[in-house]
């Protein structure tokens, strides 16, 4: 079911998403061990265990305030775990020494509430990170971004700003600007959760577009009938805890736990 | 740095010129007691009948806030001073200074509390008017209580730049605050009773400046997405 | 009725004054330009290195701009051309007045600035730190230009205010036009200079007032 792409000759301008090829030999991409994560007493995670290869698209269901989040902000440590480690292609996330910069741009990580910079144009936002970080010239920067906002569909919208765009749209510059600097993985957190119902087909195509590429993705959502469609497998966290994991299958159809069956029939309801 | 304490901190100048000083706040608290409440009532009145739009006086007033936001409070001072007693009115210093700020003061004020007035929504009004409240009526019971709360911020920043431009009474010659500092300078010859003045405004001053501090951030931030 | 005119609207006297007048109007505009030119950028600073929350720079900074707003600006002006000589400094009229109130200024923008920034919502912090930018280049790059879009009307108050103490400087003997316009009085005995300079202060500051309530009226805030 992980289909993993063969990488193009070097100086070929790919069509389709690049998918870097370095990971570790069994495959695995990300390893979260006993993440543990209290904001001022209260705790929210509780020692999380969740494995990721290469190729996987995870997708992550709960209540909210069952951690879901927070667990993905850990990844990339815009929240600092209390316990435990979190480790991406061989690397400590929380270590000391560790670049976090370098790292985070291998990390794509698009938020709810999409987050684009309003005093710039979608180009800009798009090609910031490899101006200030890659120190590309603004040119080739450009082009690189271009080149991202058509993967997403929004090639004629490049000079648009972010309050002229409609929400599907901001939502898919944002990606655009995660997939620009060519992450080994991608996050999403809700990323449908702030749009209005119509619109959340196009970004939900270009996630399918990504999962048909074999870009790894971790995503946290309650649109169930959208893991069936991408998810290779599913994880339910109620509470601070992993509660069930498997394939949609298993989890929708067949869930061991009561409180996963409880969580179900709630949200059908 | 011996040097330095005897020019700013001589503990003998200071005990020659406190009495001075003491004098001098009182006269300074003195003008701010006389100045700000009646700025803010005048205030009041202008954006109310600003508010109302009644007709001839509102625009006058129009003219009046803008002029007296557009120059230099010193300015006003001087020009009442200089001009007033060749009309043959006979002002002293202390009443120029408070006329002065008043008018200086209301028009911001004015400005500020009409604002806040026509921020009130319409519908709150009709709500009023429909149940028989006459217009002075809708705007005591129902549309100042609302404006001013909102502008309590802004309010409060003017109170503490009319407190402070008191010391503008200095240039007439009235005995505030800076002006006794500056008659003990040239009794002790050092800056100690500057020094000790400056300390007295902060004493006064910062704490108002520390709370407005506050109000200010919350209110311009409140418009984030 | 005659008496007023003659006194306050003597156009003889009025022109007689002008050249005077126009030499202090010039004063007062570069006061005002040197003002803002010094304390603008300084407030912009001083809250950008807020943003560092190390205390050993946000506490003398928000200790600055508290002492500099808590006490009256004439206050000020006094100490550094009077007291400060007693210290060995002493400075020129000019530059006194240019020091005091663009500390003032300094200390006014950078509490605006820094509502502005901290106004800034979070997650345009986390968008650019979730694609490897680090803090600096987030800070002037995303979230300062943002910040100072919010404050725009209350800044442009506050520069107003801060503009027109440069009458202040008539105090420290600076021949700008409040100054010119007392002088000319006393020359001509009659005080039409002063009704003039008014008339000119209100051309500088009035447009500047209408553009003020502009820009509160577009973007929403008071005072």
């Amino acid at each position: 079911m992980t289909a993993v792409s063969s990488p193009d000759p070097p100086g070929v301008v790919s069509s389709r998403v690049d998918v870097p090829h370095q990971v570790l030999p069994s495959g695995v991409l990300l390893e979260v061990r006993d993440l543990r994560k209290s904001f001022s007493g209260k705790v929210v995670l509780a020692g999380i265990d969740m494995t990721v290869t290469e190729g996987e698209v995870v997708f992550i269901i709960g209540a909210s305030g069952s951690g879901k989040s927070t667990l993905l902000r850990c990844i990339n440590r815009l929240e600092e775990a209390t316990g435990g480690s979190v480790r991406f292609a061989g690397t400590e996330v929380g270590g000391r020494g560790t670049k976090l910069n370098r790292l985070r741009q291998e990390i794509g990580f698009v938020f709810q509430a999409f987050n684009l910079y309003p005093h710039m144009t979608a180009l800009g936002n798009v090609s910031l990170a490899l101006r200030i970080v890659q120190k590309l010239g603004r040119k080739e920067a450009e082009a690189l971004a271009a080149d991202a906002l058509r993967q997403v569909g929004l090639t004629d919208r490049q000079a648009a700003y972010p309050a002229e765009l409609s929400g599907g749209q901001q939502q898919r510059v944002a990606i655009a600007r995660a997939l620009v600097l060519k992450p080994k993985m991608m996050l999403f957190d809700e990323p449908t959760s702030a749009l209005d119902p119509e619109l959340t087909g196009e970004v939900k195509n270009v996630m399918l577009g990504f999962r048909e590429r074999g870009m790894t993705m971790v995503i946290v959502s309650h649109e169930m009938a959208f893991a069936r469609e991408i998810a290779d497998r599913v994880i339910f966290m109620d509470a601070g805890r992993v509660v069930e994991e498997g394939t949609p299958t298993s989890v929708f159809g067949n869930p061991r736990e009561t409180r996963t069956r409880a969580f179900l029939a709630r949200v059908a309801a | 740095m011996e040097d330095f304490v005897a020019a700013f901190l001589n503990v003998e100048s200071m005990q020659v010129v406190m009495p001075m000083l003491w004098r001098g706040l009182a006269m300074t608290a003195g003008l701010t007691a006389a100045i700000v409440p009646a700025a803010l009532v005048l205030g009041l009145v202008i954006a109310v009948c600003r508010d109302l739009k009644v007709p001839v006086l509102g625009g006058l007033l129009r003219v009046y806030v803008d002029a007296l936001r557009a120059l230099p409070p010193l300015v006003v001072i001087i020009y009442l001073y200089s001009g007033l007693p060749l009309l043959g009115v006979r002002i002293d210093a202390f009443a120029t200074v408070v006329v002065a700020l008043v008018a200086n003061g209301a028009a911001f004020f004015g400005e500020i509390i009409r604002a806040g007035l026509e921020s009130v929504s319409k519908g709150q009004r009709e709500a009023a008017r429909a149940t028989g409240l006459g217009a002075l009526q809708t705007e005591a019971y129902v549309v100042i209580p609302q404006g001013l709360r909102r502008v309590v911020p802004p309010l409060a920043s003017n109170v503490v730049e009319l407190t402070k431009a008191t010391a503008l009474g200095s240039v007439l010659a009235l005995p505030e605050l800076l002006r006794s500092a500056r008659m003990g300078q040239s009794i002790v010859y050092d800056a100690t009773p500057l020094v000790i003045a400056a300390g007295l405004y902060l004493v006064f001053l910062w704490p108002a400046v520390r709370i407005l501090s506050r109000l200010e951030h919350r209110m311009h931030g409140s418009r984030t997405g | 009725m005659e008496s007023i005119a003659h006194y306050y609207f003597n156009v003889s006297v009025m022109a007689e004054a002008v050249p005077g007048l126009m030499k202090g109007l010039v004063l007062t505009l570069a006061l005002s330009a040197a003002t803002i030119a010094f304390g603008l950028p300084l407030g912009l600073g001083l809250a950008m290195l807020r943003t560092t929350r190390r205390r050993v720079l946000t506490i003398p900074i928000v200790i600055f701009a508290d002492v500099f707003r808590a006490l009256p600006p004439l206050v000020i002006l006094i100490f550094f051309y009077f007291a400060l000589p007693y210290a060995g400094f002493s400075m020129s009229p000019f530059l006194c007045v240019v020091l005091t109130l663009g500390l003032c200024l300094a200390a006014l923008a950078e509490e605006i600035f820094w509502s502005g920034i901290i106004a800034v919502n979070r997650g345009q912090w986390e968008a650019a730190y979730s694609t490897g930018i680090s803090f600096l280049p987030a800070l002037v790059l995303v979230v300062v230009p943002q910040g100072i879009r919010l404050v725009i009307p209350p800044l442009t108050n506050k520069v107003i205010s801060v503009t027109k103490m440069t009458s202040l400087a008539s105090v420290v003997a600076v021949p700008e036009l409040l100054n010119q316009a007392v002088t000319e009085q006393g020359f001509h005995a009659n005080p039409s200079p002063l009704t003039l300079a008014a008339l000119m202060f209100l051309l500088v500051f009035l447009p500047l007032v209408q553009l003020s309530n502009h820009l509160e009226r577009r973007y929403g805030t008071i005072g």
